[in-house]
């Protein structure tokens, strides 16, 4: 597949926005759709609905098969070691919840410690801050240095006897560091200490591999994915899938009701209480082939040209800040213009048809740290173009020359 | 009037010399604004006298050029207005930035009231009208005394 011209494959950059072309820089929000998975949610509800599971009738096994189908390619492309290592979840949030209330119930109790980071993205602090609320878990934050990353010494400074698990990010959605995981989950299992990976910026953008990473849980959000909103994965170890209790009650993750007790069902059933997010799952493995058809290695070469032409025209334009400089950087332009608050850059900037975001990116504990109330961000995506980040950047000044007046 | 030309006309009229800056000795109410989104964040301080009139008023804050303008705007607005005439203004420009054509009331000129229908370019944009109402829901808050801080969320 030709990334050059891959922006056809997207039906959004058909239409106008605001009569203009639209210039999308918000895939770290969440990503546009190809027409390959639009197709396949039409298709499947038009042709081939189905609960998955429960009859037996030829439409229910079919979408059954298909539904496991999407299973299997995710346990591919993240080369997890089993197919029921996988858990659909109806985003990453859930993801994350389900591991802090499963893993907190059983194993965290007053006076434990759970270490994040200071990069955490809310929905991998708040599902733990319950068990601050609940359990009287401390939390315990790794901080960021001047450069807007995070050290494998940073984290190793604030392991202590009591932390139980470390959770950390893969990317930064502000800063776009990139986490040694693979070296601070061997720092982390010499201790005995498991470890949970918010993958939502990483997995769009890098190589995924669980059995090289070793980490237990890995949280990963389709819809930035090239996939539908409303789903998705949690990776975890099978050990642990099998030892922690279930995270819902409900239809579908039982094996045997009786009014005195009731058991649980196989992995992973286990954890997919009720209807699950059916024809999402289903699309989902339209969003996996249409990655593979781009190739994972030329998706990384070509956000990187991205990246660091971005990180250049931005550089040289004054009174851009952008923010953080970390080793290993992904696709993501966080920054600050003197003078403009960011909300004010995005609605200007909108009004081009340049689409970025602006705020604190529900990351306010590191807005804190590098004291500032909000950022604006643009974030990349397979379908941007040099073309993108030069009208970015004319936007800018645009913005920067109705200020100055 | 769309998003650039209320940007282009609140720049040169409020951004640059936002009115009514800073706290003053013997305020006789206040009432905090926070807007979680943005980040925005307003003060406002206003004396109350003897005749229910605001003889002074004034904010500190920081936040976009929406929120600081209308914040401007609206002290500029309120200085020697009485209680009820605060009360009616404020629930008026409230409706029209939500959803009326117009502000009712011959409580403002028609150059104030200029000023405050430019705000209303706001209209469709729903996360910033919180941008445009923060100074306006903590003036109502100090008036009835609220200790909360507003929150536009």
């Amino acid at each position: 597949m030709d990334i050059e011209n891959i922006k056809k494959e997207f039906p959004i950059f058909n239409n106008k926005v605001q009569n203009n072309d639209l210039v999308y820089l918000d895939s770290a929000n969440s990503s546009q759709k190809p027409l390959v998975v639009i197709d396949r949610i039409y298709d499947f509800y038009t042709k081939e609905f189905s609960n998955v599971g429960r009859s037996v009738h030829y439409l229910a096994v079919a979408a059954t098969n298909l539904y496991e189908n999407t299973r299997t390619s995710v346990q591919k492309y993240i080369n997890a070691k089993e197919k029921n290592e996988i858990v659909f979840t109806k985003g990453a949030t859930e993801a994350i919840n389900l591991v802090a209330n499963t893993f907190g119930q059983k194993y965290l109790s007053k006076g434990d410690e759970v270490l994040l980071t200071e990069l955490e993205h809310h929905s991998n602090y708040v599902p733990w801050h319950y068990l601050r609320k609940s359990k009287g878990v401390n939390i315990i934050f790794a901080e960021t240095n001047e450069d807007g990353d995070i050290s494998i010494e940073s984290i190793e400074k604030k392991i202590t006897e009591k932390t139980k698990i470390i959770a950390l990010t893969h990317l930064s959605n502000v800063t776009g560091a990139i986490l040694p995981i693979k070296e601070i989950t061997k720092l982390a299992h010499s201790k005995n200490i498991p470890v949970l990976i918010d993958g939502c910026q990483s997995a769009p953008h890098m190589k995924l591999d669980m059995q090289d990473l070793d980490c237990d849980f890995y949280a990963i959000s389709c819809h930035k994915m090239y996939g539908p909103t409303g789903l998705g994965i949690l990776y975890a170890k099978k050990k642990w899938l099998e030892d922690l209790p279930p995270y819902q009650g409900g239809g579908g993750m039982i094996n045997e009701v009786k009014k005195e007790d009731i058991s649980y069902g196989n992995l992973p059933n286990k954890f997919e209480a009720g209807t699950m997010a059916t024809a999402q799952v289903i699309a989902f493995d339209e969003s996996i082939k249409f990655l593979n058809k781009i190739g994972i290695e030329s998706l990384i070469k070509h956000e990187n040209e991205l990246l660091q032409y971005g990180e250049e025209i931005l550089r040289k334009n004054n009174s851009v800040k952008l923010i953080g400089n970390p080793k290993n950087k992904g696709a993501v332009l966080s920054f600050t213009i003197d003078g403009i608050h960011p909300h004010d850059i995005a609605t200007i900037l909108d009004e081009d048809g340049v689409a970025i975001r602006a705020g604190h990116h529900c990351c306010q504990i590191l807005h804190d740290k590098l004291g500032l109330s909000a950022s604006a961000r643009a974030s990349l995506g397979v379908y941007n173009t040099k073309d993108d980040l030069d009208k970015l950047n004319a936007s800018i000044n645009n913005c920067k020359k109705i200020f100055s007046r | 009037m769309n998003l650039k030309e209320l940007y282009q006309e609140i720049i040169l009229d409020h951004g640059k010399n936002p009115r009514n800056i800073g706290k003053f000795e013997n305020f006789n109410k206040d009432a905090k604004g926070h807007n979680p989104l943005c980040g925005d964040k307003v003060h406002l301080f206003l004396k109350l006298d003897e005749n229910k009139q605001i003889s002074d008023i004034s904010f500190e804050g920081e936040g976009c050029a929406i929120s600081m303008a209308s914040a401007s705007i609206m002290t500029d607005l309120m200085k020697g207005k009485k209680e009820e005439e605060v009360k009616e203004i404020a629930s008026k420009f409230l409706d029209m930035i939500k959803e009326k054509d117009d502000i009712k009331t011959n409580l403002v000129s028609d150059d104030q009231k200029t000023k405050l229908m430019s705000l209303g370019g706001v209209k469709n944009y729903p996360m910033r009208v919180k941008c445009a109402t923060l100074s306006w829901h903590a003036l109502l808050s100090a008036l009835d005394d609220f200790q909360k801080e507003v929150s536009t969320e």
